[in-house]
């Protein structure tokens, strides 16, 4: 299950409101097996033909859930992921925005003692094409099976570069978000392992963002990979930030600039895109000069 | 969300941290009778959110109680620039009046989250008063580091550290070591983002203080930080900020060009501004409306875009998601009919519904600018401009 979700996973969403229950009818419409919804107090429910259980352990125990999807309030989505954890969920998928950064970094301390992997929050998601399996909340229609791999911190970058490679005519074999906020449960660099070591993608896109020291992990990461990997920094251009202190500078120093993460791309061998509405052209060039299109 | 540099030493001495004697006074009456109170000589220090408050005249030393009143009659009411605020300034509208201390030496202190390691760090130096990232990028060994696993919390032998590092033995390492616990316990327990006390003073008479406080609190904690939320200074936030926040359609940030971008994701936000530098425009500000779902959201985030002066062409560049773009043609076609928005519109849709949205931009007779892409998109509203 190298882009951890394929036809076998079974799909649990926790936080079963508005948002899950739309997502939770897109995902099955497509294909994907969404095995119950959790809501504390509606257990035995049915919503929208999905079964309904108070808690994920009972989704696990009825269900065989092995992927959480969650859709929980930000004041609550931590407890939601170290449920999940709890049950001993696999991949546990968190699009929830706006969670406290000193909730994040505890769950992402239980977390590194756990078999189980996180990814987000704030993302889109996972979506494996050939698999019809969708467990997130991206545009299904402007993604074409084919063997390009999306990861990026931006959501809605996702849909852009996927756009730009089917428009280019070249078609995916999924995308995974890995979310925006500064502690996320897995790192650009753990995402390009999957798609490297996925046998139905033969390529990469990969988005980052100035801030942090992400993109130079995943550079590291690209060193020793066979894969192409295009990569494009959103932020370039963007004015420095008004921040108040200069501690979070000291912590990332000048890495977070754009440049200095478009050089430890290049040097790793990547091919970097300056301008974002040339993500899908330069892909086509590399696959082309790759033997690959 | 920021707070105020009395606010961070209120909080701070809550905690135990010692701080200067002093008092707001949002009159120059005040300020007098504050430094009649404390006696000898004190700072006037404008409170505004930006550092570099010296160098933009918002600091000044009084050396008696009727230069206090004359000083914080200049302070109280002028607009502070810094190099952080822009030339706009920021409004002050009271100041902190301080004893004055004799200073022996100047410490670095500061507690943030390092995302990469998902941990706190408390990060020190014996080079306080200083420009702190000079510091690290040219002495690295200046600078002590310790971080908190969120497993067993800070520890007492980290604070030890750091005092004995910081040089502060014998009877100021006590002090020293109390001092660094409060600060990372106020930072811990309040959500926050950033806990900076440069400098850190000791004092010619044996008093270790913290002279300076910048404090700001996790926004996303906000929530469960509800006495700290009430703290928030909205005049030093700007005016079409506030208002794209008040009416919930998300965030706005105001820049130096001229071309006014409507986007959804901060990631698409940032790109479009680089497609519109490398097509060699500039943008003007942007509205990041995230998720919003409603035609009125669209028109309410155009009329803010649409209002300000610096804007000669108006881009949207929307992919939707959860977003879906024939609300947002909708939301294009009720601004554009209600006069919000004059200035030549370039319009991108892409992703849900994006053949129903284009559908009603086509339908609605409007002189719209389209585009396929986003290259398209960004050279479309240079050239509308030049």
């Amino acid at each position: 299950m190298s882009l951890l979700l394929d036809e076998n996973s079974k799909v649990v969403i926790q936080g079963f409101g508005a948002a899950g229950q739309r997502e939770a009818i897109i995902c099955r419409d497509y294909g994907t097996n969404v095995v119950a919804g959790v809501t504390p107090g509606k257990g035995g429910q049915e919503i929208e033909g999905f079964p309904i259980r108070n808690t994920v352990q009972e989704a696990v125990d009825e269900f065989d859930a092995n992927v959480s999807l969650i859709f929980v309030p930000a004041p609550f989505a931590a407890d939601a992921i170290l449920e999940a954890n709890s049950a001993d969920v696999p991949v546990i998928i968190c699009i929830t925005e706006n969670i406290p950064v000193q909730d994040m970094m505890r769950v992402k301390r239980v977390l590194s003692n756990s078999d189980s992997t996180l990814i987000g929050p704030n993302c889109p998601g996972i979506i494996n094409i050939g698999a019809r399996a969708r467990a997130g909340i991206m545009p299904i229609d402007v993604y074409m099976d084919g063997n390009v791999g999306v990861i990026s911190r931006s959501g809605t970058l996702v849909y852009e570069a996927v756009d730009q490679l089917t428009k280019a005519g070249i078609g995916q074999s999924g995308s995974i978000g890995v979310g925006g906020d500064p502690i996320i449960g897995t790192s650009q660099a753990e995402a390009l392992a999957l798609l490297e070591n996925d046998p139905n993608t033969a390529a990469i896109v990969l988005i980052g963002e100035i801030g942090g020291t992400a993109e130079q992990e995943a550079a590291e990461y690209i060193k020793i990979m066979n894969k192409p990997v295009v990569a494009f920094i959103a932020g370039a251009t963007a004015p420095p930030g008004r921040r108040m202190g200069h501690a979070g500078a000291i912590i990332a120093g000048a890495a977070g600039t754009a440049e200095a993460k478009q050089q430890a791309l290049r040097d790793a061998g990547a091919t970097v895109v300056e301008n974002p509405g040339e993500i899908g052209s330069q892909m086509l060039a590399v696959l082309k000069e790759q033997g690959l299109a | 969300m920021k707070l105020h540099e009395y606010q961070a030493k209120q909080l701070l001495a809550s905690y135990g941290v010692p701080v200067p004697e002093g008092k707001v006074a949002t009159t120059p009456e005040e300020a007098q009778i504050i430094a009649e109170e404390i006696g000898g000589r004190v700072v006037i220090k404008a409170q505004a959110h930006t550092g570099a408050r010296g160098k933009g005249g918002g600091v000044k030393v009084a050396e008696t109680p009727a230069e206090a009143f004359k000083i914080a009659g200049e302070i109280i009411g002028m607009q502070l620039v810094t190099k952080q605020t822009g030339p706009a300034g920021l409004p002050v509208s009271f100041v902190l009046v301080e004893e004055a201390i004799s200073i022996e030496r100047e410490l670095y202190l500061s507690v943030a989250i390092d995302g990469s390691m998902a941990m706190p760090v408390i990060i020190a130096s014996q080079e306080g008063g200083m420009d702190i990232e000079e510091v690290a990028e040219q002495r690295p060994e200046a600078i002590l580091k310790q971080y908190i696993d969120p497993a067993c919390g800070f520890q007492g032998y980290q604070a030890r550290a750091l005092a004995f590092g910081l040089g502060l033995s014998g009877e100021l390492n006590r002090p020293a070591t109390a001092l660094i616990e409060a600060v990372t316990k106020s930072f811990l327990e309040t959500d926050g983002s950033i806990a900076e006390i440069n400098p850190v003073v000791v004092t010619t008479d044996g008093r270790i203080l913290a002279a300076d406080a910048k404090f700001s609190i996790d926004d996303s904690a906000l929530f469960r930080q509800k006495n700290l939320a009430d703290l928030r200074d909205r005049s030093q936030e700007a005016d079409k900020e506030l208002e794209a926040q008040d009416a919930g359609i998300g965030n706005y940030i105001k820049l130096d060009g001229n071309i006014g971008c409507l986007v959804n994701g901060a990631g698409l936000a940032m790109a479009t501004l680089d497609a519109i530098k490398m097509a060699g425009g500039d943008a003007a500000n942007f509205l990041d409306i995230g998720t919003a779902n409603s035609p009125e959201a669209v028109v309410a985030a155009l009329k803010i875009i649409g209002t300000d002066p610096d804007v000669k062409a108006v881009l949207v560049n929307i992919f939707g998601g959860l977003a879906r773009t024939d609300i947002i043609a909708q939301g294009i076609i009720d601004a554009k009919n209600q006069g919000l928005i004059p200035q030549p519109t370039i319009v991108r849709l892409a992703g849900s519904n994006v053949n129903e949205g284009n559908a009603l931009l086509d339908n609605s007779g409007l002189d719209l600018v389209r585009a396929a892409d986003f290259a398209e998109a960004a050279k479309s509203a240079v050239s509308a401009i030049s």
